[in-house]
């Protein structure tokens, strides 16, 4: 360091910080080889996903994308080669394999039906948490202490402890395999981590802003539309992806109570290594296709998400 | 404009009283402080006025109208908060035009009231900026714009120069009581300055525990406090007290302190013997060798064209303000000489000012206006 510099108590040394990149990198390389492999191995042919050793270059191939969107027979090659020239690459690249597409796979209702559950539940989580918070944060509550223990409790255990139960009440009531039960269900989850996370984002937002606005003739609801959720909305994105994370991943539940109209990708990916030998490619390509709106949602607000993170880390 | 009448009013928190029997009446067009310590209720009573808090018991009437368990929004009044509360999703100019949003007026009438109170406050070249980018002082004129700009019937500021840097503050202070010079605005001021409040108001509550402590104007209050509480918190420095006992007989003018005799006011009503307090403001003091009222230099404190002498007497540390050119060594010998027609006496049991010949000044003014 320099004469001319001070030295700084609390600044990290360079050294340090060199060795805490070399740990983000070696991490973030850690992370993203499976990631990688996954978005390799949906371009292979499957006798290349399963080669050993494993291949690192091959060619790309998009039969993995076709036999994931598609179902398939086998025919003899005289019935294929009695039939018309190939509609499409897909039907030339199944044929090569002795094959014909019979029809379209489940994966696409399947994919919709995860895209309606989570961000039906992820809506209804922050819609119910953001009210919530603002009862709490703002309005005398009688056991208001108690009722948010309450509600923390909810995830004391996981919530696949409470499955059989579950299983049983929806079979009751009509909700095994419908696409309102499971936002119901992701939504009662979520609702808890939604109230306390946005309980601490509305805290912080001082209630002078609607005392203004209610002395300037506005009613608390208006109030509260105008002022305070302009100011809350990172708090309400940041709350948005964690739920949509957890109702987007989960399998246990989804895999216990849908079977059919309602089934997620989740549970559904893993049945596509049963059609036909294991199509490894078609597994990879679901995953890569599965993971795309994640992706998209979290890059989009990762600022909030930052923030929603070390919420509460360092006062303003 | 309008007059604010205050009756009786009352606020318990649980145990806990804020504010206790409170009474007073704003006149149309005045400048109002609730001046006192942290905690006095002074905010308690501006949030019951601007109804975001209910009293306990109590009446508030606003021109006439009972508006005491009213809601804000139908009270027509306007609040400048401590913080501000500008809304940081807006720029300056929806900031101030928020209030005409809501009361549903063309967009042309908010744009002309908008540019002609922006114009006022001269702000008008910030109209189409970010709030969160402005100065300390900028944020409070915007703050008051959005006050003004409703023409409602008063004004209640909650500490508004509370936040801001001493260079804008006296700025602010001067612009504010200009700016009430023009409008003639019924307001109501909280703070806990005694400078805002002496060189702002028309008149000043003094409040110490939800207790209004004395109401009058700012010459009454300094020249005739009514409290020992009043003559104590206002003034830099305070009051000086030298303790006495025994009683006073109605006509009495002059009583035995340290055993000086010292001239004071005539005496207006009869004392049964008690505590007593002589109340001796720090620039009624001059130093006389002549007087037997005595005390040693403990410290002085050089203000330029005054200086504060400390004098310690057998009573403790008195205060004096006296010319600069004097020249003082600590540990000297002083006769102390007081202004004897400013004296205020106290009962120190009670706290109360006892009734004397500074007292009728006042009251005939009283009567030559009524």
């Amino acid at each position: 360091m320099s004469l001319t510099t001070a030295h700084s108590v609390v600044a990290p040394s360079a050294g340090s910080k060199r060795i805490a990149g070399a740990i983000i990198i070696a991490y973030a390389l850690i992370s993203i080889v499976p990631l990688l492999w996954i978005f390799a191995t949906s371009f292979k042919t499957p006798p290349d996903s399963i080669a050993y050793p494993p291949k690192i270059v091959f060619q790309p191939s998009i039969e993995g994308y076709c036999n994931l969107f598609t179902t398939r027979t086998r025919q003899t090659p005289e019935y294929i080669n009695s039939l018309g020239p190939a509609t499409g690459f897909c039907d030339e690249t199944v044929r090569k394999r002795n094959m014909v597409i019979a029809g379209p796979s489940n994966f696409l209702p399947r994919f919709l039906n995860s895209l309606i559950i989570a961000f039906g539940s992820t809506f209804c989580a922050v819609f119910l948490g953001t009210l919530s918070a603002y009862g709490f944060s703002r309005f005398k509550v009688p056991l208001a202490d108690d009722l948010l223990f309450f509600i923390l409790s909810t995830r004391f255990m996981p919530p696949i402890a409470v499955a059989i139960p579950i299983y049983l009440m929806y079979r009751e009531l009509g909700l095994s395999d419908t696409a309102l039960g499971m936002i119901l269900l992701y939504t009662a989850v979520n609702v808890s981590l939604a109230v306390w996370l946005l309980k601490g984002f509305i805290d912080e937002i001082p209630r002078e802003y609607e005392e203004a606005a209610m002395i300037d003739g506005y009613t608390r609801l208006q109030a509260f539309w105008r002022t305070v959720l302009p100011q809350a909305t990172t708090g309400i994105a940041a709350t948005a992806i964690f739920c949509l994370i957890f109702a987007w991943n989960e399998y246990a539940f989804a895999a216990l109570l849908t079977s059919g109209t309602a089934q997620t990708a989740p549970p559904f990916i893993p049945t596509i290594i049963g059609e036909g030998g294991q199509d490894w490619p078609a597994v990879a390509a679901g995953t890569t296709i599965f993971l795309v709106p994640i992706l998209v949602f979290t890059i989009l607000l990762r600022k909030q998400l930052l923030r929603g993170i070390t919420f509460g880390a360092v006062r303003k | 404009m309008a007059e604010i009448r205050v009756q009786h009013l009352r606020k318990a928190f649980g145990d806990f009283v804020a504010v206790q029997d409170s009474n007073f009446v704003v006149e149309d067009g005045e400048f109002f402080v609730m001046l006192g310590p942290s905690g006095c209720g002074k905010t308690t009573t501006l949030r019951m006025i601007a109804g975001l808090e209910l009293p306990t018991g109590g009446q508030i009437l606003l021109d006439g109208e009972d508006v005491t368990m009213l809601r804000a929004r139908e009270r027509d009044i306007a609040f400048v908060f401590q913080l501000f509360a500008l809304y940081p999703h807006m720029n300056v100019r929806k900031n101030i035009g928020f209030p005409l949003l809501a009361q549903g007026k063309p967009s042309a009438e908010i744009r002309t009231r908008v540019e002609e109170t922006a114009k006022l406050l001269r702000i008008d070249h910030l109209l189409n900026k970010s709030v969160s980018g402005l100065a300390g002082g900028d944020r409070q004129r915007v703050a008051l714009g959005r006050a003004i700009v409703r023409r409602p019937k008063c004004f209640l500021m909650d500490e508004p120069l509370g936040t801001l840097d001493t260079e804008f503050r006296d700025l602010m202070v001067h612009e504010l009581r200009e700016l009430h010079n023009r409008i003639h605005a019924t307001t109501v001021y909280v703070t806990h300055d005694q400078m805002e409040a002496m060189s702002m108001a028309d008149k000043i509550a003094v409040m110490n525990h939800g207790v209004i402590e004395q109401f009058g104007s700012p010459r009454e209050i300094y020249d005739r406090p009514a409290t020992v509480f009043v003559a104590d918190f206002i003034g830099s420095p305070p009051m000086n007290f030298l303790k006495f006992g025994g009683g006073l007989a109605k006509g009495a003018r002059e009583i035995v302190v340290q055993g000086a005799t010292v001239a004071v006011p005539e005496v207006r009503e009869d004392i049964a013997p008690a505590d007593m307090a002589l109340g001796i403001r720090p620039e009624h003091i001059r130093f006389d060798d002549a007087s037997k009222l005595r005390g040693a230099i403990y410290g002085t404190e050089y203000l330029g064209t005054t200086q504060i002498v400390a004098v310690e007497t057998a009573d403790g540390i008195i205060k004096a303000r006296v010319p600069a050119e004097i020249r003082l060594n600590a540990g000297d010998h002083v006769g102390l000489a007081l202004n004897s027609a400013r004296l205020s006496l106290f009962d120190r049991g009670s706290g109360r000012a006892v009734k004397t010949a500074i007292h009728d000044t006042a009251s005939e003014r009283r009567a030559r206006h009524g």
